[in-house]
């Protein structure tokens, strides 16, 4: 097995977060992992990424070669363009549809769309929306994160496991909105994928 | 984190104290040493210096008294450190001492790139250059034991993949730390030129020995392979770039890997017989590329970034390296063209905005090029809609330049430094200003911790006004500010005030950063449900 993952989105989005469960997720599999983060200046509201790599054989680069990446997730439309030359010729594009507009030369949206859209496959979703059903507007990123589930070779329970441990700390509602988040995602993925 | 994993092996190892002025990527080692629970139960010392010379005296001063120790910067604090860190190789060490410095190529978070391969070998001492968070880990323990060994401080020099990525690390038995154990020369440490042209004699001939520790490391290796045309010599993390290069991990040209300086003269010269070309994979300046090739580069081909084979400037990636191997390259999907930059920017409600829209109201009838600046959050101000100031050089560098330019004539000049950076290094220039009664304006953007690199403590809290009175400045001008909107016309008026006045003056507009003042809320409001909740059980 390996997967190699991009992360993206804006400085405070929560991209952290959805490394950190695919990541505890992935330990408790027993498999490798390398993952990338970026801190520092760019944190403030700028464009940041994460490289998060999975596989069953130890893994050399803490960086994913361009082209081969298996999948892009982002929390933001934009955002997910960015990184397509990491992209493999297989790879999935899952993205927030919902932009987070902080610069004034915010592309047109509907351009944005048609971009994502002319990618051979794709999920594009309403992240906020579907959250803020669950709960919080908050959870987006595990609603971004339930999308991606499809994808990524792992037992859906291993994912519910991590939630209940990263979030666990911060009290059962939390859980509970982020289990919730977590599963619209991946129902909006497998019913329109 | 490569960083956690080396603070994790600090604690392991033994160690007494970690000293550190903040900068990305190193800040995380000392950040996690601090809330480790099982430093606390050790008695380590973790401490957010002033700056990374007096962390690194507090350090050699730890060494001096037999006890292990770190102390973690940046590559442009060793800089700053330089005059220490040169004069500690010779004076060596007692307890085992450490200098953890972090490198940014890219520049992710840094004014420049500088390698700090260079100053190691400028001091002549052993550096490690882990590829790995594993090998992060291990080469703590290395560090301490070849800085107790020779009596002699150590550099561990990651780069900033390796000190943001993540990994698992296996850790090694904890060792206990030293007992309190002064120089077996009392001398050892004094260096006038007597005793100082001795000690580094021991340094001269200390460097066959440690040329000796490169070649038996087991991190500096040689691997074998059957296509001689090409020999290839990784350093550090290179090396996991060419590994990505062969999914089965199985590189058909003889390899060195290279982890531990002095340069392994041993493997080099073993690969530079064997092959009819050297490949040289570094992250950073081309240091080993250079040594290889040497001056007149007579022999055989060596190539790498001084030819053009890697770019010159910037990270290394699989993909660059890929190509330097001879790779095809396929061709990739391009970044749609409508995808606009999104650089970094203030907080939302940040105190710095107040103060730069005042700032540049104030300015308005001078007209622009007045303002110079220093780093922190507030040097983004240099981008728009603010576009206030017009330098950011290095740290305290605002004070100073302000001076140069207000002897030459301009007036007004404005400095304008952060809390932190204003006790890291503004100090010493406001004192020179004000022995000259020099005309400049001062403003120390006073938002009470250190900002940009994610809320440390300023070493500056609730002092700053008791240091420029103490330095000489004017009561009178010494202003302090709410930067809020709502005082906005009242703080430009007094900064227009200040800025006609002949002399020096310091404005303080004083409002806690953002990010640390909801930190503090989240904390509080936390206590009061843990609170609450133990008195229901009550
Ligand atoms: C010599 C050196 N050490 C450390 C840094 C990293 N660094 C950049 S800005 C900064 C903190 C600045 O804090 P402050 O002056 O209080 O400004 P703030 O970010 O809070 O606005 C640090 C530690 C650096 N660039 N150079
Ligand atoms: S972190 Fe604090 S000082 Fe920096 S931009 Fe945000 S609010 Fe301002």
């Amino acid at each position: 097995m390996k997967k190699d993952i991009i992360l993206a989105g804006v400085g405070g989005q929560g991209i952290l977060s959805i490394a950190a469960t695919i990541g505890y997720a992935a330990v408790e599999l027993g498999l490798y992992l390398k993952q990338a983060e970026v801190h520092g200046m760019s944190q403030r509201g700028g464009d940041v990424q994460s490289h998060l790599r999975l596989s069953s054989n130890e893994i050399a680069s803490d960086l994913i070669p361009r082209g081969k990446a298996d999948m892009i997730i982002s929390v933001e439309p934009m955002e997910s363009l960015r990184y397509l030359p990491y992209l493999g010729k297989e790879g999935w594009l899952i993205t927030n549809t919902k932009p987070f507009i902080n610069i004034p030369n915010y592309p047109d949206q509907e351009k944005v769309m048609q971009e994502i859209e002319s990618q051979p496959r794709y999920v594009a979703l309403d992240a906020e929306a579907l959250a803020d059903e669950a709960g919080s507007k908050k959870s987006a990123n595990m609603v971004i994160l339930g999308a991606a589930s499809p994808f990524l070779d792992m037992d859906f329970e291993k994912l519910e496991n991590a939630i209940r441990f990263i979030f666990g700390k911060k009290g059962e509602e939390l859980v509970d909105i982020n289990l919730k988040a977590l599963r619209s995602g991946r129902k909006f993925a497998q019913e329109n994928k | 984190m490569g960083d956690e994993a080396i603070a994790q092996a600090g604690i392991d190892a033994g160690m007494s104290g970690i000293y550190a002025y903040p900068g990305t990527p190193s800040t995380e080692i000392t950040e996690y040493v601090r809330v480790s629970k099982e430093a606390k139960e050790k008695g380590v010392v973790a401490s957010w210096c002033a700056n990374e010379k007096t962390a690194a005296e507090a350090a050699l001063g730890m060494s001096y008294a037999g006890k292990r120790t770190m102390t973690c910067m940046k590559h442009v604090g060793l800089n700053v450190a330089a005059d220490v860190f040169l004069n500690a190789s010779i004076t060596g060490a007692n307890g085992g001492i450490l200098f953890v410095v972090a490198d940014d190529p890219s520049m992710h978070s840094s004014q420049n790139e500088q390698d700090s391969r260079y100053y190691g070998k400028f001091a002549m001492i052993p550096v490690l250059e882990p590829s790995n968070q594993q090998e992060a880990y291990d080469m703590v323990h290395l560090g301490f034991e070849l800085s107790e060994k020779y009596k002699i401080p150590v550099m561990l020099r990651i780069t900033t993949r390796l000190a943001h990525s993540r990994s698992g690390v296996a850790r090694k038995q904890s060792r206990k730390q030293n007992q309190f154990k002064l120089p077996e020369n009392l001398r050892q440490f004094v260096l006038l030129p007597a005793i100082a042209r001795k000690q580094y004699q021991g340094l001269l001939n200390n460097q066959p020995l440690f040329q000796k520790e490169s070649e038996e490391s087991e991190y500096n290796t040689y691997t074998p392979g059957e296509d001689k045309t090409l020999g290839i010599v990784a350093c550090g993390l290179a090396y996991n770039y060419l590994m990505e290069n062969y999914p089965d991990r199985k590189v058909p040209h003889p390899v060195v890997k290279i982890c531990q300086y002095p340069l392994p003269h041993k493997h080099i010269d073993k690969l530079y017989e064997e092959c009819e070309k050297i490949l040289v994979l570094e992250e950073g300046y081309p240091i080993v590329e250079e040594m290889i090739k040497g001056f007149m580069d007579h022999g055989k081909p060596v190539t790498g970034r001084l030819d053009g084979a890697i770019p010159r400037a910037g990270e290394l990636n699989p993909n660059i390296v890929g190509k330097a191997l001879g790779f095809p390259q396929e061709k990739l999907a391009e970044i749609p063209s409508l995808v606009a930059s999104r650089p970094p920017s203030l907080c939302k409600g940040c105190s710095h905005i107040d103060s730069f829209l005042g700032l540049n109201e104030a300015l308005e009838s001078y007209g622009q090029g007045r303002v110079f600046s220093d780093i922190g959050c507030y040097t983004l101000s240099a981008l728009p809609p603010y576009e206030s100031i017009n330098t950011c050089v290095d740290m305290g560098a605002s004070i100073t330049m302000a001076k140069g330019a207000a002897d030459a004539g301009m007036k007004p000049s404005v400095a304008v430094i952060g809390d932190s950076t204003f006790t890291h290094s503004g100090i010493t220039g406001l004192l020179d200003a004000v022995n000259e009664k020099t005309n400049i304006t001062v403003f120390i953007l006073d938002n009470s911790t250190t900002g940009m690199t994610g809320g440390q403590p300023s070493s500056a809290y609730g002092k700053i006004e008791d240091i420029c009175r103490g330095i000489g400045v004017e009561e009178e001008h010494i202003r302090v500010l709410k930067p809020l909107r709502k005082h906005h016309e009242e703080n430009t008026r007094i900064m227009k005030e200040e800025l006609e006045y002949d002399g020096v003056s310091v404005i303080i507009p004083r409002r806690e950063c953002i990010q640390t003042l909801n930190k503090r809320m989240r904390q509080k409001f936390k206590e009061k449900e843990k609170a609450k909740a133990a008195n229901k059980n009550a």
